[in-house]
């Protein structure tokens, strides 16, 4: 089994590379689509962002890495305004999306979450069949033609690389599928909104290796029409799927850039001890 | 040594008290549905459901109390059950956590406590006085939907909290509203809980006697309420009618209304019983 996974993982790794020269050369020309400035976060009286500028170009993958606690997925959930529901959570700062202001008191926060998908670190699958899981997020909108329907929820299981293993069961309870078929279902449910950016919360670390790859094969595949920011505490994940990366320390953005950099010649100490494992 | 002989001894001890404790509850239950069967199983048939009071105990029948009873049910239903759910997805889904909240709270803890009697005095001054609804069936049912509203807020919480965090959050993250959240996610799967929850309030509210008596329920009523206007009187009043008579044939009746009175209670137990079981297999 181990050799198989380093068969299917090898060329992955090499087509990252040939695609990461490529993509950056369009990069330096393409304006970023999300940036923030100076933005800190406190829940209750702990300061958990103590002030992060960082920008994010689109159709890259983006990888969040740092110690437990450190502020990363806080910082992640802050672009789909996933935090608002925590008691005593408060912000300060600007963070922008397509140039708009995403924390203005007019922005309605449905319509941005349609823009910005998140996937969670436990697949959380409703207690729905698998098409009624997908339906969902097209349901809400108040979207009633089926056929319209039927073809998204196609569209986005294949996209998701679940077509072939559930199309004869899509009645079936999304319950009843493994963990890594699940978390490429929440994947699914997740693109049949059309979003143009995907937050991904450690969408691996409940998986087994062999899930873990084929998510990151899609990853990497839907980077072409989206925009992947990935949080992760798998260090070789960071260094096989993403194009930058960005080193969190207890609610501080220490290092960002591209990946090859930041894992063969960090600028900061600290960074380097982490990456090769000497704290964290 | 000594000292693991000494844990042992405790742990038999323990074993044996709690063998006797629950066979007293068993046996004083199986002693009393025995005696009341054997009182009233004979006076049981077609006839003693469907006939009317009368002064003579073989002729007597428990129509009157038994629709009483059935209006009084699902008028308190059609009340308490809108009112009770939609409290409790404010508490849990809405309202901020700050002392105020923790106050409400605590106060509705100790609402499902106070007793029943306090109930039907609050259900006499307001519906039957100040409303003016009179000794009717409205009155009835608004005054038992106050009494069993804390036990519907209290389990419908306990069931919309068990929902997991993880299937809101997929929820919002989807761009889905609270509402569409608490709709189709949350309700679906807290319904078991809250079904629950809702048939055991009601089928406390259907043996219910002390508040009905103060707002005005009658002992004898001549014919089955036909409106929420009417007049009204519920089968544990007929028993307690019933009861206090010399005659040995009613209290033969008594025993048999008994019977159907905990017919009805242990049915809707059972039925919250299979609602909570089919509602857990579908999240298996």
């Amino acid at each position: 089994m181990a050799t198989k996974m380093e068969i299917t993982m090898e060329p992955t790794i090499h087509k990252n590379n040939i695609q990461d020269f490529k993509v950056n050369e369009v990069l330096q020309k393409k304006a970023p689509i999300i940036e923030a400035k100076e933005v800190k976060v406190w829940y209750d009286d702990f300061m958990a962002i103590k002030g992060i500028d960082i920008a994010i170009k689109p159709n890259t993958v983006t990888a969040f890495i740092g110690p437990s606690g450190c502020g990363k997925s806080t910082f992640l959930r802050l672009f789909n305004r996933m935090n608002d529901y925590i008691d005593g959570y408060k912000m300060e700062g600007n963070i922008k999306i397509n140039g708009k202001n995403i924390n203005k008191k007019k922005v309605n926060v449905e319509v941005l979450r349609k823009e910005i998908g998140m996937v969670f670190q436990k697949p959380n699958p409703f207690p729905k069949s698998i098409f009624e899981n997908i339906a969902y997020g097209l349901k809400i909108q108040g979207i009633k033609d089926k056929k319209f329907i039927q073809k998204r929820v196609e569209k986005a299981l294949k996209q998701a690389d679940l077509w072939e293993e559930v199309k004869d069961n899509l009645k079936k309870s999304a319950l009843a599928l493994s963990g890594g078929q699940q978390q490429r279902l929440c994947i699914a449910r997740t693109l049949a909104v059309e979003p143009s950016i995907i937050l991904m919360d450690e969408p691996t670390s409940a998986l087994d290796p062999i899930s873990t790859a084929k998510i990151e094969d899609l990853i990497f595949e839907l980077k072409k029409k989206y925009t992947i920011i990935i949080v992760t505490h798998n260090m070789q994940q960071a260094s096989r799927i993403s194009d930058y990366t960005a080193f969190f320390y207890i609610g501080d953005l220490i290092e960002y850039g591209k990946t090859k950099k930041i894992f063969t010649n960090p600028e900061k100490k600290q960074t380097e001890n982490y990456i090769t494992g000497r704290f964290g | 040594m000594n000292n693991i002989k000494k844990n042992r001894l405790k742990d038999q001890l323990f074993k044996f008290w709690g063998i006797c404790s629950t066979l007293i509850g068993l046996i004083l239950l199986t002693i009393f549905i025995g005696d009341i069967l054997i009182d009233g199983i004979s006076r049981i048939d077609w006839g003693f459901i469907t006939d009317l009071p009368s002064r003579k105990a073989e002729k007597s029948g428990i129509y009157t109390a038994l629709m009483g009873s059935i209006w009084i049910l699902i008028l308190t239903a059609f009340i308490a059950i809108p009112v009770g759910v939609a409290a409790a997805i404010y508490l849990e889904e809405y309202s901020k956590k700050n002392w105020l909240s923790g106050l409400l709270e605590i106060n509705i803890s100790n609402l499902a406590g106070v007793p029943s009697i306090i109930y039907g005095l609050l259900g006499l001054e307001v519906f039957v006085r100040i409303m003016n609804l009179r000794a009717s069936v409205l009155a009835g049912s608004l005054t038992l939907s106050l009494l069993i509203l804390p036990i519907i807020i209290v389990a419908s919480r306990e069931a919309i909290k068990a929902v997991p965090s993880s299937i809101k959050d997929a929820s919002y993250a989807l761009g889905a509203s609270k509402w569409q959240t608490i709709w189709h996610q949350i309700l679906p799967a807290s319904g078991g809980g809250i079904l629950t929850g809702v048939i055991l309030a009601l089928s406390r509210a259907v043996g219910e006697t002390a508040p009905l008596i103060v707002v005005g329920a009658l002992a004898y009523v001549p014919f089955a309420p036909q409106n929420p206007m009417d007049e009204f009187s519920v089968l544990p009043i007929q028993i307690f009618n019933w009861i206090s008579r010399p005659q040995h044939g009613f209290i033969e009746n008594a025993a048999a209304a008994i019977i159907i009175l905990l017919l009805i209670t242990f049915m809707m137990n059972g039925i919250a019983v299979y609602f909570r079981n089919k509602w857990q297999q579908k999240w298996k």
